[in-house]
């Protein structure tokens, strides 16, 4: 839906007609999501399958051809058991102006750092909606006020970030969770003006013939919390008294982060690299890293189709005692891109966990068109652990098939 | 003693006078006579600046069902090298405001580069081999990369008439060994150096496409555009027509238009 008004003032004063162009442009989608889950629930309170209804309008209106612009992007999800997947949020709400060399952008909006595709390090700027998908690829939308200088040295971007997002969890009777539940509802901070605290953010990004470069900075509020069990004294039969944890409130601690990101293409090949440092008084100082490479052959076998191989290494120097499941793992995976009319796409593979050797899980993901703009995909996860001071311990029973369709206008 | 001035009127003499002597010393060879056409080709097609348009692809199976794409084009003359080019998907409506930015080179791969608006994400795309589909059509991405003469080397093969107009016959043989082909025939009309059908044959030598152009019109009283290409692939059956609707010239584009900043916020 793509609309060109044209709207004619006249400027009584000089008697002369002035044109202003205007752009509104109206897409989105509507989609409608099952999911099933192969083995039985940790909590009597979950269940075995999950529907959902979701939608995605996006209004844009541009003038000065582009130079001027707003968007407006809501996003509701209706979920049939869980209601912290039930949730609206938007997801932009801005305010657009560009010049030759610098840009503005004010309010709600998302951006994205980073190169890999397995693990995303340094992307810090939007918190992860994790009730929307297992693969973290979902953010909410962020309030900024951001400055880009577009320079012979590359382009600079500056973030004030103020009004910190929670990180969404599901819920009690949702899935995919751990044994426990996750108290969103009495977040705890470091710093005393808690989620009003704001934030700042850098970027500085280049191209060097066949290398790309980034550096950037991050001094605030972590989007990633850390788990603080909330105790319940219990009498046991004996008489004796326990503690027993029965949910987790999450802690968010104030960091700064130091990024760098490097790719740089070779013939067919794409070698990517992503590494952090980030510290804070709650926190231990520590770095992490992420690399490995993305290999493309067209037209397999004499075919149309594509095969991209994808493999990467995560580290995270805190190791087995770190927040991060992906401390030393390797995944590998296959995309197939079939060149169809349908843009049918399979992207496969499989992540191990190296420190703990029975820890592993399984992806497949498949995508296709049907008819002129509907668009179905299905999702499958298997999790395999068996130790339990494995992170991913707790998502060893959450195994899924997903099928979602989407109907885009 | 010979002046400066003085010598350079002399041996543009003696050149000038080499040249008309030559062609009756010794025909002009058939690749002479191919190379000529092809740099006259890219002459005459000089100076355009910048261009947008508006363009729709029907894809066609074998069985003759149709699905559509439409897009905008944007593209920037490059003087020395390849054009830049930024195409912005509309429809289907799920790739909807999907950008492909493209820097055409002479001499080295191109520069690719793929913006993905759900994810707000600019992807690098390695693109040594330029063979591949472009949309699920069946154009490959080489077949809408500027015209370079470098990028081929040329042989006259004969007089022929075509689509009304009196042409050359043209093997053209691409100089980047990762191109799909191994040569094209190319038939350029005499009147005004359009291209009114080139032919495919894959690397195993055998005739995979034809392309036909035709509705040609005239812009800025010296470039022509043909606003019908029509691809059809002999060895699958399926064909793909690329119609364009709108085309502007000089609207006023610049570099600016065509980098990675303009790119994450396209629409």
């Amino acid at each position: 839906m793509r609309l060109k008004i044209t709207a004619t003032a006249i400027a009584m004063l000089s008697s002369a007609s002035v044109w202003a162009e205007q752009e509104v442009d109206i897409r989105g989608y509507i989609g409608a999501e099952g999911r099933y889950f192969a083995e039985q629930s940790s909590d009597p309170a979950q269940t075995e399958s999950q529907f959902s209804i979701n939608a995605e309008p996006e209004f844009y209106w541009q003038w000065d051809r582009g130079d001027n612009a707003l968007t407006f992007k809501p996003y509701l999800r209706i979920d049939s058991q869980d209601s912290e997947r039930t949730h609206f949020d938007i997801r932009e709400l801005s305010w657009l102006h560009v010049e030759r060399d610098w840009e503005l952008r004010l309010g709600i909006s998302k951006v994205f750092w980073g190169v890999t595709e397995t693990v995303h390090l340094v992307d810090i700027v939007n918190q992860t909606d994790s009730v929307e998908s297992f693969d973290g690829e979902d953010k909410l939308g962020q309030p900024m006020v951001q400055l880009s200088l577009i320079q012979d040295w590359g382009v600079l971007d500056a973030f004030i970030l103020p009004g910190f997002r929670e990180r969404t969890f599901a819920g009690k009777e949702g899935r995919l969770r751990g044994p426990l539940v996750i108290d969103s509802e009495n977040a705890q901070y470091e710093s005393s003006d808690k989620s009003g605290h704001i934030d700042f953010a850098v970027n500085w990004r280049n191209t060097f013939d066949d290398l790309d470069l980034s550096l950037n900075a991050f001094h605030g509020t972590s989007r990633e919390p850390m788990f603080v069990p909330q105790l319940t004294q219990v009498t046991q039969s004996d008489g004796s008294v326990a503690w027993v944890a029965d949910a987790l409130t999450p802690y968010y601690p104030q960091i700064t982060q130091l990024g760098a990101v490097a790719q740089y293409i070779y013939q067919d090949w794409l070698w990517k690299l992503e590494a952090i440092n980030r510290f804070g008084r709650q926190i231990d100082n520590y770095n992490a890293l992420v690399g490995g490479f993305e290999y493309t052959y067209v037209g397999v076998f004499g075919s149309f189709t594509d095969l991209g191989i994808v493999a990467e290494y995560a580290w995270d120097e805190r190791g087995e005692s770190g927040t991060t499941a992906t401390q030393n793992d390797v995944s590998i995976a296959a995309r197939i891109v079939m060149n169809d009319i349908s843009s049918t796409e399979v992207l496969a593979g499989f992540s191990q966990d190296l420190d703990y050797s029975q820890s592993r899980s399984l992806f497949i993901e498949g995508s296709t068109r049907i008819g002129d703009s509907t668009k179905l995909t299905l999702d499958m996860w298997l999790f395999a652990s068996e130790d339990m001071q494995d992170l991913a311990y707790s998502f060893r029973n959450e195994d899924f098939v997903q099928l979602s369709v989407e109907w885009y206008y | 003693m010979l002046s400066k001035t003085n010598l350079k009127q002399w041996l543009s003499l003696v050149c000038l006078t080499s040249l008309l002597v030559m062609p009756a010393a010794h025909a002009q060879t058939a690749e002479e006579k191919g190379l000529e056409i092809a740099k006259e080709r890219k002459a005459r097609d000089r100076g355009w600046g910048d261009s947008e348009s508006t363009s729709i692809m029907v894809l066609r199976n074998a069985q003759g069902q149709e699905s559509v794409r439409q897009m905008r084009i944007r593209a920037l003359e490059v003087q020395g090298d390849g054009d830049k080019g930024l195409t912005i998907f509309d429809e289907p409506r799920d790739v909807a405001g999907t950008a492909f930015l493209n820097f055409s080179h002479i001499n080295e791969p191109d520069d690719q580069w793929l913006y993905l608006p759900a994810l707000k994400r600019v992807k690098r795309i390695a693109s040594r081999n330029k063979s591949g589909p472009f949309m699920g059509s069946e154009f490959a991405y080489e077949d809408l990369a500027s015209f370079e003469v470098e990028k081929y080397s040329y042989k006259y093969l004969r007089d022929e008439t075509i689509n009304g107009e009196e042409a050359w016959v043209i093997e053209s043989v691409p100089t980047d060994r990762y191109s799909g082909y191994s040569k094209q025939i190319v038939w350029t009309d005499k009147s005004h150096y359009r291209v009114q059908k080139i032919e495919f044959y894959d690397r195993k030598k055998s005739l995979l496409k034809t392309l036909t152009f035709a509705d040609y019109k005239l812009y800025l009283g010296k470039y022509w555009r043909a606003h019908k290409m029509t691809m059809v692939n002999h060895q699958t059956g399926k064909s793909t027509d690329l119609l364009a609707e709108d085309i502007k010239f000089q609207v006023g584009l610049t570099d600016r238009d065509f980098d990675q900043n303009t790119l994450r916020r396209i629409r």
